[in-house]
């Protein structure tokens, strides 16, 4: 087999003076203070709106965000100086939503307010952030850690097992308190560990195998076999802790960058073909999944049976209460969804309040980062770089998608949370993570070649 | 794998799309039906998220506004709930609305375009005006005197002011508060069922939604349309009508309830309440004639809004010369609400010029600005003016010196008509007793009020059901009111 350990070579040495490569540093500042200022609005705007006076910790709420943006961006600006200056405000923006929209929601459940603990969760997640940017210098040293990383990843996967199920599936550890989803960790270890696998392996991936008909040819077992059974393990996993949504995921960030490495367009297809039936298998016999396949076929069944609305009903609802401008931020009733309502549901109360125009100005920041992603990955240089950027764009990409197309009834419901925007620990923490090794690759494949190129 | 990562990002860009789409597609396209589901709760909350606005009798609020504390949160609160209930309807999360509460629901819970100047500001800072009130034409004092005058018993009074058509009073007994069905949950339900189940029929507003047979009352407008018509020129003039009269066409002998009624004036008709005379009058004008001025007063017209709908007062169109002689003394199937004869009253004393009645003065906003005022309107006219002023005198003998001597006030000219309605299966039903009527103070251009009083179940001997013994000391006690109040 081959090595995984690619020689990681010195960073690059720094451009000389006056050279050409634009850093963009004061773009990303000002675009950040752009962030900001609408994040501590939007939270202004909320306390007036629910309770008609300026919310008390307003002033620390505002210097607690410039000071994490700051930060933030120090970091960048020190450590990854060519980093797209698109990615850290767009995070910071979404966060910054995200906070305002719990915090909008948190109004209409005194008994269970959640806006503080995320805030400290996203505090944590700057923090990780800031970690990542300072300490990793190269994207590639990564490459060194794939085996490793499967390994935590499926420990990660395995923990929740033995722990006892909350609200049906078996995803999250509770200690303490606090509860946590290492489901969401795993899949930035997994996506590292499937670009280093298969920009290692590609080549036999792309060439080697006996040919079947056509173009189809038979990917060579001893390749595909480890990568198969990691993968086949994972979604297995999933499957029994009933994290449907995740183990989705997985399928489709195996698919795509098995598809990005050896572009075998057949493999694919037959892969989605399979998936499509195993999805109708599970959807057949799997209680859980069967009604919320029911519920996105007719979702106001359960009205005509006068059980009332359901909560992909009540989610439609708020989205169409919102119409085109929206009612609103805090003048909207999307608390009728019930207990998901800040989580999974998240993007209703924001189409009920911000309408389809703030919807769709959400969606496309979201489009903008995974955008940004890919630009990172096509402009790279190394296969695992491009392989790893392209997996973690993906990632975003398909949690928005299987989320938002979940909740507005586009496709059936999957339990996922929408990055950045939905409260959840875990969740913000892992997608800061994933737009700091965005950065770096970003930075890598902005930076200014030096005068030897490196053989790939 | 350039070229693939090119892939990937479009695969990407086309959910993007698909999403935005959808959204488009459930925030624009599906938006009007998802809000017209009866299971999204969203019209509901808005609608009870402000203080609903106010009813007023007599410039004070007879409703009024509680915080709940729940989803839908102010509820309708009534002060003297029963009282009004004719008047306000009900206001219920579960039920809906009726009567002012249902005319007026766009000022009351503020949605009328009115109630802002700049409706377009409204609209922008996704905000609502205050609920605006609505000031009735009912004075609370003849209210008072109408509902105490029925004392529970079943009947109705209507009082409206004859020359501008305003209600001054309606009162339907029995009676029930409207605050118990204005909230949600199972005690609304079950007050909700019990009111309907009740043999009483409290919510019944029998002012405005119950027809009765009118009896005499209704020989005002036979009276009306013989002089109209000139079958009659000189009302003392003797009329050669045998006592009893035998219905045309019939061997079915008419009898009077009195004596003295054999060849009678149309005057002395009148006064005595002679069932002959007016009969054989109605017949002798006709059945054309009869059904014009039945129309010229409001009989079998579109029906009424003041603004609530008010049930269509009837006088057949087409019938034989026997049955025109029994509807011609208000029997047969002639059939008139409360409003209707007060308005029959009301034209006679506001000299043939019949009023359109209204019940809400004006509507106002939050602040008492004007939004729209409750127009006087004409129905037109009921009869000549001459024939006014003799009907008016043959009225106030009615009171003076007739079968309504219970309703007379010193001090006022008042005039009246009783009436005694047979009904049920062979007449065996307990007879309505009416009393219509209007009354002038001394040395007052013209009437100040119009009344009409219907009791259906007086629990006095058979014998002694009459317009006089039941609703005649009803009415002068509206008719005081109105006198005393101005």
């Amino acid at each position: 087999m081959t090595a995984l350990t690619a020689k990681v070579t010195e960073p690059a040495p720094p451009p000389p003076p006056g050279a050409d490569a634009p850093k963009r540093r004061g773009v990303e500042l000002t675009l950040l203070a752009g962030a900001v200022l609408i994040s501590v609005l939007g939270h202004l705007y909320v306390g007036l709106a629910t309770t008609g006076h300026l919310p008390g910790p307003a002033a620390r709420y505002a210097t607690g965000l410039c000071a994490a943006a700051l930060l933030a961006h120090l970091a960048v600006r020190l450590r990854a100086p060519y980093a797209d200056p698109l990615l850290l405000p767009i995070a910071v923006l979404l966060n910054g939503l995200g906070l305002v929209l719990i915090q909008r929601l948190d109004v209409t459940t005194p008994g269970h307010l959640t806006a503080g603990d995320q805030l400290l969760w996203s505090a944590l997640g700057v923090a990780l952030f800031v970690l990542v940017v300072a300490l990793l210098r190269d994207h590639r040293v990564l490459q060194r850690y794939a085996y490793l990383s499967v390994a935590v990843a499926l420990v990660l996967m395995l923990i929740p097992v033995f722990f006892p199920a909350v609200n049906g599936a078996h995803i999250w550890i509770r200690f303490a308190g606090l509860s946590f989803q290492p489901g969401e960790f795993a899949k930035i270890l997994l996506a590292v560990f499937f670009a280093a696998y298969l920009a290692a392996n590609r080549t036999a991936l792309a060439l080697t195998g006996r040919r079947l008909f056509w173009k189809l040819r038979l990917l060579p077992g001893r390749v595909l076999g480890p990568i198969l059974a990691i993968w086949l393990l994972s979604v297995g996993v999933l499957v029994l802790e009933r994290d449907l949504g995740t183990s989705l995921l997985f399928f489709g960030l195996f698919v795509i960058m098995l598809f990005t490495a050896t572009g075998r367009i057949g493999w694919i297809a037959i892969g989605l073909l399979l998936a499509a039936l195993g999805a109708y298998a599970v959807g057949t016999f799997e209680p859980h999944v069967h009604s919320r396949v029911d519920d996105w076929l007719n979702p106001f069944a359960s009205i005509e049976r006068g059980e009332g609305p359901g909560q992909l009903a009540q989610s439609l609802f708020a989205f169409g209460a919102g119409g085109l401008l929206g009612a609103g931020l805090g003048h909207g009733q999307s608390f009728l969804i019930g207990f998901a309502a800040k989580s999974d549901f998240i993007l209703a109360t924001a189409g009920e309040e911000l309408g389809l125009v703030g919807l769709a100005a959400i969606l496309l920041l979201y489009g903008l980062l995974v955008a940004r992603g890919f630009r990172a990955g096509l402009a790279l240089r190394d296969p695992f770089g491009r392989l790893l950027a392209t997996g973690l764009a993906s990632i975003v990409a398909l949690q928005v998608f299987v989320i938002a197309g979940g909740v507005t009834g586009l496709i059936p419901l999957t339990g996922m949370a929408m990055p950045f925007l939905a409260q959840g620990g875990s969740s913000v923490v892992t997608n800061w993570i994933i737009v700091a090794l965005l950065v770096r690759l970003s930075d890598s494949a902005r930076r200014p070649r030096p005068a030897k190129e490196p053989a790939e | 794998m350039i070229r693939y990562i090119r892939w990937c990002a479009y695969f990407c860009a086309l959910l993007l799309i698909a999403l935005l789409v959808n959204i488009a597609r459930v925030q624009v396209w599906e938006s009007a039906a998802y809000g017209a589901n009866p299971a999204n709760k969203r019209p509901a909350i808005e609608r009870y998220a402000e203080p609903r606005g106010d009813i007023l009798v007599d410039g004070r609020p007879v409703t009024g506004s509680r915080d709940s504390g729940q989803l839908l949160r102010y509820e309708r609160t009534y002060a003297n709930g029963p009282l009004y209930a004719p008047v306000t309807g009900f206001s219920s999360q579960t039920y809906g609305t009726s009567f002012v509460e249902r005319a007026e629901d766009a000022i009351l819970s503020g949605t009328d375009p009115g109630l802002s100047a700049f409706p377009l500001w409204y609209e922008l800072a996704r905000g609502r005006p205050a609920g605006g009130n609505a000031a009735t034409t009912v004075r609370a004092g003849m209210q008072r005197a109408a509902y105490a005058g029925l004392a529970g018993k079943r009947g109705a009074v209507a009082a409206v002011e004859p020359a501008t058509g305003k209600i001054l009073a309606l009162v339907s007994s029995p009676s029930y508060d409207p605050s118990v069905l204005s909230g949600t949950g199972t005690k609304v339900k079950e007050a909700w069922t019990a009111l309907n189940a009740d043999p009483a029929r409290p919510m019944l507003n029998r002012a405005l939604r119950e027809t009765y047979p009118p009896g005499s009352t209704f020989k005002i407008v036979t009276a009306a349309a013989a002089l109209d018509a000139g079958v009659v020129s000189d009302v003392d003039a003797p009329t050669r009508t045998p006592d009893p009269y035998p219905l045309p066409g019939t061997s079915t002998l008419l009898p009077n309830a009195g004596t003295g009624c054999e060849d009678a004036s149309m005057a002395d008709a009148v006064q005595w309440s002679c069932n002959t005379v007016m009969a054989k009058i109605g017949v002798q004008v006709g059945l054309r004639g009869m059904v014009e001025a039945a129309r010229r007063f409001g009989f079998n017209g579109e029906g009424l809004r003041v603004p609530a709908w008010v049930s269509r007062s009837n006088f057949d169109t087409d019938m034989s010369q026997d049955q025109l002689a029994l509807s011609s003394i208000g029997q047969f199937n002639t059939k008139a609400t409360p409003l209707q004869m007060a308005m029959v009253a009301a034209a006679v004393a506001n000299g043939g010029e019949l009023k359109y009645p209204y019940l809400v003065d004006r509507t106002t906003q939050d602040d008492g600005s004007q939004v729209r005022r409750g127009g006087e309107r004409s129905l037109g006219r009921a009869m000549n003016p001459a024939t006014a002023v003799r009907l008016q005198d043959l009225m106030v003998k009615v009171v003076e010196n007739g079968t309504g001597r219970n309703a007379a006030i010193p001090g006022a000219v008042v005039g009246g008509k009783t009436g005694t309605a047979q009904h049920g299966v062979g007449n065996a039903g307990t007879p309505y007793a009416w009393f219509i009527s209007w009354a002038k103070a001394e040395g007052a251009a013209l009437p100040q009020v119009a009344v009409a009083v219907v009791v259906e179940d007086a629990s006095a001997d058979r014998g002694d059901i009459s317009g006089n013994g039941a609703a005649a000391p009803i009415a002068r006690a509206v008719m005081e009111a109105a006198l005393a109040t101005g």
